[in-house]
């Protein structure tokens, strides 16, 4: 790992002033992806600013949706029986991130800012129809995840929160690669007032994105039965050592089976 | 340099760091605590777990100046003495180690789990085991320890 200058921020407006003063600044949350990617020299910051000292950044808070602050760890909100009793696949799915000691300190913001092509959350933000807060303004969960490991936030601006709609039904469901348990695929179907979501993680060449012909499919019918014969496209999916591109869009189709099952 | 300082086995602690050190190598060069092993120094062993204020983490992924005032309890903090912790006990009586090499995070993390689940099931424990290693592949008696650590523990 190169060296770096280490701040800790008292607040999110001193993140924001060390990351403008900064020649290539970060802020590090949780540091569950940041430290391994630090250690394989594949990013060297200048500058590292700590967001575990700003106030303010973690919690949870029901009150129709769920809100959580940036700095709320994947553990917190696995074993927040608001959450559980709001959102349970949102439990559900923190409590499937990593491992104990990861999720005892890797946070919703890290993971959201990071948008891993295989991460967890993203599927559900974008599944939900979540809207991202940030230090200036909030962005829908549509607008915000733009490809891989890009998102819209400036170089500058640090996320505050993230707000979920309850749904009528929701369930997230991964493939997990059997060696790194990140998800092959991951299908997170919601039924909300918007309509049926069905966001996919793991598996598309740009990050995370929306299964429009499962969404239709399961908008005249929710169930899933509905799902039989609908293929997704296997144009745009990721083919590694792991799993073919057909291989990922088959798997597409039967996570999102077993999710709709699990939720009827 | 950085100075970092916290609290590390109920002992006030400091030193010069660079920013970029790892708690682990704080804890093993600078400490001299070699008890906390670095096996894969990717996040995925667990051979390097220690709790930070109660919590367990991965050292390895851990910058020392995160755990600035922080309370850390490493392998060498569990005995008293010569009694030893009734997690570490359990693992004595169970054979629940072969090279030993993964064993102080065993140790450390299944103390965590019985601190938060003092009743967890076997599947529970296993689940719970998925950031821990045993490349000797012992984790049935591994289980067995925690088992009965757990029902010495008060749980």
């Amino acid at each position: 790992m190169h060296d770096f200058n280490y701040q800790k921020a008292g607040s999110v407006a001193d993140a924001v002033s060390a990351l403008k003063a900064a020649d290539d600044g970060t802020v590090m949350a949780g540091g569950m992806t940041l430290l391994p990617t630090l250690k394989q020299r594949l990013a060297a910051p200048s500058d590292v600013i700590d967001l575990a000292g700003a106030s303010g950044l973690s919690g949870i808070s029901v009150s129709g949706g769920v809100t959580i602050g940036a700095m709320t760890t994947h553990a917190a909100v696995a074993g927040s029986t608001d959450v559980k009793g709001a959102l349970p696949a949102l439990a559900g799915l923190a409590e499937g991130i990593g491992d104990p000691q990861v999720r005892n300190r890797g946070t919703i913001g890290g993971s959201i800012a990071n948008n891993d092509p295989a991460a967890d959350y993203p599927a559900a933000c974008l599944a939900l129809g979540a809207t991202i807060k940030t230090d200036r303004r909030e962005i829908a969960a549509d607008d915000f995840f733009n490809g891989l490991f890009e998102t819209a936030l400036a170089e500058d601006e640090v996320i505050t929160a993230v707000s979920f709609p309850t749904a009528e039904k929701a369930v997230y469901i991964k493939f997990p690669n059997p060696a790194s348990r990140y998800a092959l695929v991951g299908v997170f179907v919601a039924k909300t007032a918007a309509g049926v979501r069905v966001a996919v993680t793991g598996a598309g060449d740009s990050g995370v994105f929306r299964a429009s012909a499962l969404e239709q499919a399961l908008s005249s019918n929710f169930s899933a039965s509905a799902l039989n014969g609908v293929a997704v496209s296997a144009d745009g999916l990721m083919s590694d050592i792991h799993a073919s591109a057909e291989y990922r869009a088959h798997l597409i189709t039967t996570m999102a089976k077993r999710a709709v099952t699990a939720v009827s | 340099m950085p100075t970092v300082s916290m609290t590390v086995n109920g002992k006030p602690v400091s030193g010069e760091v660079e920013a970029r050190t790892l708690l682990v190598q704080f804890l093993r060069d600078q400490l001299r605590l070699t008890g906390t092993h670095v096996g894969c120094d990717t996040s995925q062993c667990g051979a390097c777990v220690v709790h930070i204020d109660g919590e367990s983490a991965k050292s390895c992924t851990m910058l020392a100046l995160q755990a600035d005032g922080a309370a850390v309890t490493t392998i060498e903090g569990l005995a008293d003495g010569e009694t030893l912790h009734p997690m570490q006990e359990a693992f004595r009586n169970n054979h629940g180690l072969q090279c030993g090499f993964c064993t102080p995070g065993m140790v450390m993390s299944a103390i965590d789990l019985v601190k938060k689940n003092p009743k967890a099931s076997e599947t529970e424990i296993r689940e719970w085991l998925e950031g821990n290693i045993c490349r000797c592949t012992g984790y049935h008696n591994i289980v067995k320890s925690i088992q009965e650590a757990a029902g010495n523990m008060g749980g």
